[in-house]
């Protein structure tokens, strides 16, 4: 199946198969001002990978100050400054484009037989507000950062902090309008430029996850545009909207501001469980279990997500009975993920697994995206939420979430879709051990957290007792493996890309139309519209051997 | 002498199978970019309606030192653009350039109109020490609700004359194709996504009148 | 290096209750993971590819499986819902009777005042076994009053008032966080709560004790700032009564009727013209920005220990 490439020895391969996209044109202004989906996601790939490792240095001195309770490394006001940009940086920087902008946007016209996205021009629209967006928010920490945490609660953030706050402001409202229109592109794409023969319920899970997400995107980020913009002007011109002494009411910000923050949670997610769902049918050689539960859970999650936001604010001053409502809708929202992980292990019953690198990260993703969803239970239940909120127990829920979840996710989906993204294949053995390390690493580092947090650690403490030193070492020795195992794949993805071995159309025998093309695909995905005439995840059982 | 024109239109984008799947796939866009606008307003109607709610005396107030004559005009200039773009969009249907580029250019010149009655408001408003930041002085008890209300009033009015500016310029773009015969009954997908957004424009603002003018003038 | 504590100290009436319902979240859903990850080492070892094991064929009755599953985690969950909204409900009602201790958060300490006038920073001294109540304000931006031994916690607002309350149940000094991030010195804006027998609770009270308690102290600033004039007996201002008034309900000129609270009355003293007494002419002035919060709360504690006037005045 694959053609492995003549190499003479001593010379370096190209790394470009003749009349692919990578080879339709080399000049820097063909990619700065390229239509084709398939280089914006590369384009996107770039500016993100950028970002999640500045957001990872600050997370590296974060857990590296942690390591002395009295907090020496750094002071109090580096400290604020440094959480502050891993937040902001992490949230709207890395988590929230991600999967959509990178795998999605190269992914998704293939996936539909199409040639590109509804939009092209808005897509690369897209990317150079994203770059524009993250070029100011980055000034603003360069030129001394700020204080505010990345959920900028009032007064503080619009009256006492003094940090370049309403720069960032500004890069963040900008990369807004990247994620709305990324947003709108792909609803319109998967609605209309679907290939004859693609009915709604033979399209794979990850363009119901998708789709899903780009709801979410069009329809919140909007109210984060105008939350930041009331609170820039509000900290521009003490009017009084947020401020209590001027008649204001700091509660409104909260409300309009999770209003957004919590479907954003989703958005980061339901990419994540969109590429496990491609991933786990290919490598047990399996339909999925409960196709169309899975994709009505997808749905379920984006709207019933906007219905959940008050469980930020048990604690802040909301009346009894929104905390009420809000909990009990938080407890409706798990139950369609609880959904997903159930029929994911269901597909692996009776299969024929193997345990490449993306089915490594995929299984990876299900035990702690369950481990952290289960821990959102714990918070969503509103008595113990008034022991555990403001503490290291949200923060390691969290964090099971988007990085035992998401970012796993996004690893699995990067080594799936490689070969099909460069045309090469990469090394197994390192992408395997990486995997094994990230989890492990992983679980060092966010475990601990789960019980300083039940201690009583506050978030955002630069300082702490003594009494909560042995989890933080602990925690922080967890980090550094994690940093490690997370700059591996810099090398061996790296090293892939000249010395891999070339990739043929379908390395993983994955149904789905992007592995119907060649590896790289050539700049219009398909010389003829492909006809879809069967449902996803068509894989035929195999022969039990007759000698184990 | 006819101004139908029924002119061959250019090939679809090479996304597109046809140029129908080309205009479908435009009437979606231009309606899930609508709904993001309405979250977008829909951030400051609430933190109008809360304010209010809080606030009655004072916006109340506040609502009787509004231009009402000025934004009643606005809002007949509104929505006579909104009945020469529908009717530019009807003329194009029908492929009639010279009628589709007169109505557009009306529509820009109503809405040009609109925001050079804005601009005068504004700049009484700010004679009156009506503008939050720069100089805000009223003698009232209710100060600070006013204050509150002359923002969100500010902020509305503003985002939405921003909308209403980029829609100008936009018919304008159409008014200037129009007139080059660019559009035909077959294809005029673009006179139709700016109607919707002016449409949309007008809408928002037919929502702002009530709750900025006749606030404390009426009940 | 200090040792690998585990669990927080059980301190009061509500860190009892929370330890079982921690217990019973960590049971409930340490099961269903355990559950779920020994199904997937099961299926990844029976079914990976090259094992013998038998495959069953496809099943067509999937929605079986789906909703059985998802009707029981869905049962599990509102059980888990129901016992957390009930005991939120009791958190957030204080017993009658209960101890008022007024709170000030300010950039980066913790002020408290007991009835009897007793003023204490980053500290607060109980008895044991009393219930407490504590009503919290801010001076600047929000805090977040937290004491993990009592598994309490309440984020405290300027402009309003929160309150929270507790039993202490156990003799000793539990530590106290501030638990929403205010600036540089968040992480220091602790202190500590020290719970105390009640014989050394009453002698400290009285090593302490100022010249007034808080309604004394409220009473003179009543006087010094001029709120008698209008609201004492012998005025000739028709303003309306205070006696009693805490704790009653007051109609108003809208047509509302609202709770005498410790809000309102804080309101009605910083924002007289936002919600004006049904049959009073709307003239009190306001004294937004000439009265501090520490004065507020004593002008407060003054008011609530008006008993009604007699009857045959107005």
């Amino acid at each position: 199946m694959t053609a492995a490439a003549e190499l003479l020895p001593g010379l370096p391969s190209r790394p470009i198969e003749p009349e692919s996209y990578l080879s339709d044109g080399f000049t820097l202004r063909s990619w700065l001002l390229t239509h084709d989906h398939k280089r914006i996601a590369i384009l996107y790939f770039a500016s993100i990978s950028a970002f999640f490792f500045i957001g990872g240095a600050a997370a590296t001195v974060i857990r590296l100050h942690l390591i002395d309770p009295a907090g020496s490394l750094v002071s109090a006001d580096t400290y604020n400054r440094l959480f502050t940009m891993h937040g902001v940086i992490m949230v709207w920087f890395f988590l929230i484009p991600s999967i959509p902008t990178t795998l999605g946007n190269f992914v998704i016209p293939m996936m539909i037989g199409a040639h590109d996205l509804a939009f092209p021009r808005l897509n690369l629209t897209s990317w150079y507000l994203f770059v524009t967006g993250g070029l100011l928010t980055l000034y603003a920490v360069l030129a001394g950062g700020l204080d505010t945490g990345w959920t900028f609660y009032t007064p503080f953030s619009t009256a006492y902090s003094n940090g370049h706050v309403v720069i960032a402001l500004l890069g963040i409202f900008v990369a807004g309008f990247s994620s709305i229109l990324t947003g709108l592109n792909f609803i319109v794409t998967i609605h209309r430029l679907r290939a004859p023969g693609m009915t709604w319920y033979r399209m794979p899970v990850f363009l119901w996850s998708l789709y899903s997400t780009s709801v979410i995107l069009m329809l919140a980020t909007p109210v984060l545009a105008i939350t930041l913009a009331l609170t820039a002007v509000e900290r521009l011109l003490h009017v009084g909207i947020f401020d209590p002494a001027l008649g204001g009411d700091p509660l409104l910000f909260q409300h309009l501001f999770w209003f957004y923050s919590h479907p954003a949670v989703y958005i980061m997610i339901l990419p994540g469980m969109g590429v496990v769902s491609e991933i786990i049918p290919c490598f047990a050689r399996k339909p999925i279990f409960g196709y169309r539960f899975i994709v009505w859970a997808s749905v379920s999650i984006a709207v019933i997500g906007f219905l959940v936001w008050g469980h930020h604010m048990f604690v802040a001053g909301e009346s009894v009975f929104s905390a009420l409502v809000f909990s009990l809708l938080s407890f409706a929202v798990a139950v369609p993920s609880a959904i997903k992980v159930f029929n994911w292990t269901a597909t692996l019953h009776g299969g024929w697994i193997t345990f490449e690198a993306p089915m490594l990260y995929a299984l990876g993703f299900i035990g702690l995206f369950t481990t952290g969803g289960l821990t959102g239970l714990f918070v969503a239940t509103l008595a113990f939420d008034v022991h555990a909120t403001d503490t290291y127990f949200v923060i390691a829920h969290f964090h099971y979430i988007m990085v035992g979840g998401m970012v796993t996710a996004y690893f699995a989906g990067l080594h799936y879709w490689w070969p099909k993204i460069t045309g090469r294949l990469y090394s197994e053995w390192w992408a395997q051990g990486a995997a094994i390390l990230i989890f492990f690493g992983f679980n060092l580092t966010f475990f601990p957290q789960f019980i300083l947090g039940y201690l009583g650690m506050p978030r955002r403490y630069h300082a702490y007792p003594p009494e909560f030193q042995a989890w933080n070492i602990l925690s922080s020795a967890g980090a550094s493996i994690l940093a490690v195992a997370y700059v591996l794949p810099i090398f061996y993805l790296g090293w892939s890309l000249f010395r891999g071995e070339r990739a043929g159309p379908n390395p993983w025998g994955a149904t789905g139309l992007e592995w119907q093309t060649p590896s790289p695909p050539p700049t219009e995905n398909f010389a003829e519209t492909p006809t879809v005439r069967r449902g996803p995840y068509q894989y035929e059982p195999e022969p039990v051997p007759q000698n184990a | 002498m006819p101004d139908v024109v029924a002119s061959a239109a250019a090939p679809p984008e090479p996304q597109f199978a046809s140029l129908r799947q080309q205009s479908e796939v435009a009437s979606i866009g231009i309606w899930a970019f609508l709904a993001t606008e309405v979250l977008f307003f829909g951030g400051m109607l609430l933190a109008y309606a809360v304010f209010r709610k809080a606030y009655p005396l004072g916006f109340a107030e506040a609502g009787r030192e509004t231009k009402i004559v000025i934004g009643t005009i606005n809002t007949m200039v509104l929505l006579t653009s909104s009945v020469t773009m529908a009717g530019a969009v009807y003329a194009a249907e029908g492929g009639r350039r010279r009628l589709l580029t007169l109505l557009l250019i009306l529509t820009a010149a109503l809405g040009l109109a609109f925001v050079g009655l804005k601009g005068l408001e504004y700049s009484k408003e700010y004679e009156e020490h009506l503008v939050p930041g720069i100089d805000f002085a009223f003698a009232s008890p209710h100060a600070n609700a006013i204050q509150l209300f002359f923002f969100l009033y500010f902020m509305m009015t503003g985002v939405h004359a921003v909308h209403l500016t980029i829609g100008i310029i936009v018919v304008l773009v159409m008014a200037v194709r129009a007139g080059r015969g660019a559009f035909s009954p077959a294809y005029h997908s673009p006179v139709e996504v700016t109607g919707l957004y002016w449409h949309f424009v007008d809408l928002v603002w037919i929502f702002l009148y009530p709750l900025i003018y006749l606030n404390g003038r009426v009940g | 290096m200090p040792g690998l504590p585990v669990l927080p100290p059980t301190a009061s009436n509500h860190a009892v209750e929370l330890n079982w319902l921690f217990a019973g979240l960590l049971g409930t859903t340490g099961a269903v993971l355990l559950l779920v990850f020994w199904l997937m080492l099961l299926f990844c070892v029976r079914y990976r590819r090259g094992s013998a094991a038998v495959r069953p064929s496809p099943s067509q009755k999937s929605w079986h499986w789906e909703v059985t599953w998802t009707a029981a985690t869905f049962v599990a969950f509102l059980a888990l819902y129901f016992w957390g909204a009930d005991f939120f409900l009791r958190l957030r009602r204080a017993p009658a009777g209960a101890t008022e201790i007024f709170v000030v958060g300010k950039q980066w300490m913790w002020k408290a005042e007991h009835p009897g006038g007793q003023r204490e920073i980053d500290t607060l001294h109980l008895p044991v076994n009393r219930p407490v109540r504590l009503v919290m304000t801010s001076q600047d931006v929000i805090h977040d009053f937290f004491v993990p031994a009592f598994r309490v916690k309440q984020d405290v607002l300027p402009g309003r008032y929160e309150d929270l309350w507790f039993t202490p149940t156990e003799v000793g000094t539990f530590p106290l966080f501030c638990a929403e991030f205010c600036g540089t010195e968040h992480a220091h804006m602790g202190g500590e709560v020290i719970i105390m027998e009640p014989a050394a609770f009453s002698d400290w009270l009285e090593a302490e004790r100022p010249s007034g308690s808080l309604a004394e102290q409220g009473a003179a600033l009543f006087r010094q700032y001029g709120c008698s004039g209008c609201h004492g007996p012998n005025s000739t201002v028709h303003a309306p009564p205070l006696e009693g008034l805490y704790g009653r309900p007051v109609p108003l000129q809208s047509g509302a009727v609202v709770m005498a609270d410790e809000a309102y009355l804080r309101d009605s003293i910083l924002q007289p013209q936002a919600q004006i007494a049904a049959g009073y002419p709307a003239v009190m002035p306001s004294f937004a920005g000439q009265i501090g919060e520490e004065d507020l709360m004593k002008l407060i504690a003054y008011i609530k220990s008006l008993a009604p006037r007699a009857a045959g005045r107005s």
